[in-house]
């Protein structure tokens, strides 16, 4: 599966190497996260319907986050499996807005919606990548996520039109996760360089303002709170919470019981 | 000066016939060629190198797919490459007429054109029953079964049928 990406990462200028591996570390860690918080629904989603959506949708995250450490093992020559599981949680660098336990189904369908639409956004800026290995994956990814998006707008819909609690479930959510929404837009340590050599076309504050723009009308439409542009950046990829901690255990659980099986 | 046995060459054609012969494992009506996910076929002296494109980067089939790509050539060179590679997306344009016609012979409605790059997706069109060929159909849902599938309804037959993604 490696070869040909192998040989283009390689060739990555070696100042470049640390600011790369961190970009690609926190997209294969917030796809993993999301993607197994969401996996939870399976078998327990409000409808069979969604739960077949949450499922796939789950494992749809899941694939990229596997191709994403694929490219992140390429380039500092690790094993992608070794990167998803056996790594402290402390050095997981999701995002704060994934990093909440899935709530219930108003606060998974608002994490999602805000999740989908700045990942969207991100995508659209690394789909222009000067790392052609990236810009290749993220050219496939946007085709499924069109998918993803137009499900989360739906939900969204439905819940703020709704009379009563789904709307008061909804806003609650959005209240509780806005001031965390942005984190998804945090700098990367080495921003400069990448933005310098075109690995990432445009500042992620730049990325975060893009976002805040096209979101602004559908909430107003809805009547629904903003996320405050501002979110507490020193924390964006680091502290994470308990319910973090917990669903670490989960995923690590079956690697942790034979590290050495092969599967 | 004795001559040295110059290597068997391999035809291309062999090869692309013996990739026709490796069925989709999730639809064995459909070959791994009829699907598109045969991007390039290297021919050298002693080695074959093939290049795949999932039809979705989480696909949980593509391990399969590559291991009876390797079965599959063993014997046409020493050493068979099978590599996975997003050069180019795989979408659903790639899928050959002979695809669609199997597709559709074992009840998958086969993916529309996907005509619009910014927005490859089914919704709002109206899609025939593999069964029945109505038009009056329904979607119950964007996701189905496998990552590829939609799952929609036929209110003629009364059919439910999986729709392959356009993508």
């Amino acid at each position: 599966m490696t070869t040909i990406r192998a040989s283009l990462a390689t060739a990555v200028d070696p100042a470049l190497r640390n600011g790369l591996a961190e970009l690609l570390r926190s997209l294969a860690d917030d796809e993993f996260v999301i993607g197994f918080a969401d996996s939870e629904w399976t078998g327990i989603a409000p409808i069979l319907e969604e739960d077949v959506a949450m499922s796939s949708i789950a494992q749809d995250e899941l694939g990229h986050a596997r191709a994403f450490y694929g490219l992140l093992g390429d380039l500092v020559g690790e094993d992608p499996d070794h990167l998803a599981y056996d790594r402290p949680p402390e050095s997981f660098r999701h995002c704060r807005l994934v990093d909440h336990a899935r709530g219930d189904w108003a606060f998974t369908m608002a994490r999602r919606y805000l999740y989908d639409t700045a990942d969207s956004v991100r995508l659209n800026a690394l789909a222009e990548s000067s790392y052609a290995p990236l810009a290749e994956l993220v050219a496939k990814i946007r085709r499924e996520e069109r998918y993803h998006l137009l499900h989360v707008d739906a939900w969204l819909r439905r819940l703020a039109t709704a009379e009563g609690e789904p709307r008061d479930r909804l806003v609650r959510s959005l209240e509780t996760l806005g001031p965390d929404a942005t984190t998804v837009f945090t700098p990367l340590p080495d921003e400069k360089a990448l933005v310098k050599s075109g690995i990432l076309p445009t500042p992620m504050a730049a990325l975060r303002d893009r976002w805040m723009d096209g979101l602004a009308p559908v909430f107003a439409e809805l009547d629904l709170p903003m996320p405050p542009r501002d979110a507490d950046l020193a924390r964006g990829r680091e502290d994470h919470s308990d319910a973090f901690r917990w669903l670490y255990g989960e995923f690590t659980s079956v690697r942790r019981l034979d590290p050495e099986a092969t599967w | 000066m004795s001559a040295m046995p110059a290597p068997a060459l391999v035809d291309r054609r062999a090869v692309w016939a013996a990739l026709a012969e490796v069925p989709d494992p999730e639809i064995p009506a459909v070959s791994v060629v009829d699907l598109g996910i045969v991007h390039r076929v290297d021919v050298g002296p002693d080695a074959i190198r093939v290049e795949i494109l999932p039809t979705f980067v989480g696909c949980p089939a593509v391990e399969m797919m590559r291991s009876a790509i390797e079965e599959r050539l063993v014997g046409f060179a020493r050493r068979i490459e099978v590599d996975v590679t997003f050069a180019v997306p795989w979408t659903s344009d790639r899928i050959t007429p002979e695809g669609r016609r199997r597709l559709a012979d074992s009840g998958f409605g086969p993916p529309l054109p996907a005509n619009d790059p910014a927005a490859p997706i089914n919704l709002g069109r109206a899609l025939a029953c593999p069964y029945c060929g109505s038009r009056r159909t329904v979607m119950e849902n964007a996701f189905g079964p496998t990552l590829c599938r939609s799952i929609y309804y036929c209110t003629d037959c009364r059919q439910p049928f999986e729709q392959f993604k356009t993508v």
